[in-house]
């Protein structure tokens, strides 16, 4: 096996270990913890009174616009990262390559400042 | 690979869950102990000497409690976030070196043992991937759990901590950029010399933070935000929405929460001492000191200067008031998100030059 796979494959131990740590240790106190829900213990939080309505309720939309800029900019996070490792190899048109894209992202964000899209109120 | 680099990849899990799991244990008696001495008070100081066992006494006492699992969940989710919290805040960990690498004579053959969990080509990318995927986890949590307080701290979370994300991806470019590789045990072997400024030798470490301060900064803030630790805690603001998104959690399903959050806080500041401050590198005066010590100085400078770090996060906590939601955002997408891109054209440009000299020349 390669180097490169034994590093990933150090990975999934790595990732194994801890399911089995976190399952394990949640199986247990399943069998050591007392377990007697009431019907009022198991009503939802709501300070202390009946809850109302569903707890499903509906939400302010503006979390969901940042949700869908933020795709935008880790995508370009994305890109950005295998041109800086070669960046040297790729020389001045891969600078202005980038340039170019960096600008246009930049662009989409002040048009989202202009449109009011990240005022919050 | 034969059975004895098997056995030293488990003997490296083991060893980094081992560390992860200690240093936990003290960081949650530490900032309680931190904090405590900033208001005036004495702290936890029962449980073993200066209360240094609070946290084990903590964690028996909700590894025994009554989980109770509201009527409204959904359960499978439920269940799952937790474990969806605790596993990426173990992964996370894992590319980051805390010592010099030692060779050790096993089977006949010398090994080089890496104090790492492991050293990924593409480690910042996955240091990246693994703190979105924790944020997931606290969606999920908000979201499965049927109720109005843990479902708005969910939507915080989604907005502040990608906000925050994307921060962070952005003002990690300069430090690809500069070092020329995403390996994190070569960006610590790049900052392992002296600097040299105008042709002298000055003598203070090559470390990043003196050409990549801006970067530095984005960081830290991001990483703050990115943990939802105070005045970033938005998410689990006690007073606004109780307990956030765990408020249906209780017992052991809880105490996973409260381990990732500090284990994050621990690699968050472990990543901004290996990415800007050098990592484990420091004097280890080889050849003077017996070799045993020196090859245990790196671990020791590593883990002072991780304690300065989180020093740091537990102070701010201690100093800061909780930001308004608005403020969150605009601090993230109107200053970091712009000046993070701003900083990268002047660093892409200025490293330019030096490579391929002036446009005009």
């Amino acid at each position: 096996m390669s180097e490169y796979f034994q590093d990933y494959v150090a990975v999934a131990a790595f990732a194994a270990f801890g399911l089995v740590l976190v399952v394990l240790t949640l199986g247990i106190t399943y069998l050591v913890r007392p377990s007697n829900p009431t019907k009022e213990k198991v009503t939802t939080y709501e300070c202390g009174v009946d809850p109302v309505g569903e707890g499903w309720n509906h939400t302010f939309i503006r979390y969901y616009i940042f949700g869908l800029l933020f795709v935008v900019f880790d995508v370009e996070a994305v890109f950005l990262f295998p041109w800086a490792v070669a960046a040297e190899s790729l020389g001045v048109p891969g600078m202005i390559a980038v340039v170019i894209f960096i600008l246009t992202l930049l662009e989409g964000l002040l048009y989202a400042v202009r449109k009011g899209v990240l005022k919050w109120e | 690979m034969d059975w004895i680099d098997v056995l030293l990849v488990v003997a490296r899990v083991v060893a980094v869950f081992a560390l992860l799991m200690g240093v936990c244990t003290l960081l949650v008696w530490f900032e309680r102990k931190v904090v405590a001495d900033m208001q005036n008070r004495v702290g936890p100081d029962r449980a073993g000497p200066w209360g240094i066992l609070q946290t084990v006494a903590d964690g028996v006492k909700l590894f025994f409690k009554e989980q109770v699992t509201p009527r409204k969940v959904e359960l499978g989710l439920y269940l799952a976030a937790p474990m969806l919290a605790a596993v990426p805040a173990f992964l996370m960990f894992m590319v980051v070196p805390f010592g010099r690498p030692f060779t050790i004579t096993l089977g006949g053959e010398e090994r080089l043992v890496p104090l790492q969990g492991a050293d990924l080509n593409v480690g910042l990318l996955y240091v990246l991937a693994m703190s979105s995927v924790a944020v997931y986890a606290v969606v999920l949590a908000g979201w499965s759990s049927g109720s109005k307080y843990p479902l708005l701290g969910g939507v915080r979370a989604t907005a502040q901590a990608i906000s925050y994300e994307a921060a962070m991806g952005l003002s990690l470019v300069p430090v690809v950029l500069f070092t020329g590789s995403m390996r994190i045990s070569e960006i610590v072997a790049a900052q392992s010399s002296t600097l040299t400024f105008l042709g002298w030798n000055i003598g203070f470490p090559a470390w990043n933070v003196v050409v990549l301060a801006p970067s530095f900064l984005i960081f830290t803030i991001s990483a703050v935000a990115e943990t939802n630790r105070a005045p970033f805690d938005l998410v689990e603001a006690e007073q606004e929405i109780v307990g956030g998104f765990h408020t249906e959690y209780s017992g052991l399903r809880f105490a996973l929460f409260f381990l990732a959050e500090y284990i994050n806080m621990f690699t968050m500041s472990a990543l901004a001492v290996t990415l800007f401050f050098g990592g484990w590198s420091g004097p280890a005066w080889d050849g003077v000191l017996p070799a045993a010590v020196s090859a245990l100085l790196p671990t020791v400078w590593f883990f002072v200067k991780v304690l300065v770090f989180l020093f740091i996060f537990v102070w701010l906590r201690a100093t800061l008031p909780r930001l308004r939601y608005d403020q969150l955002m605009t601090l993230g997408w109107k200053r970091l998100i712009p000046s993070s891109l701003v900083w990268l054209f002047f660093i892409g440009g200025a490293l330019a030059v030096r490579r391929f000299g002036l446009p005009w020349s």
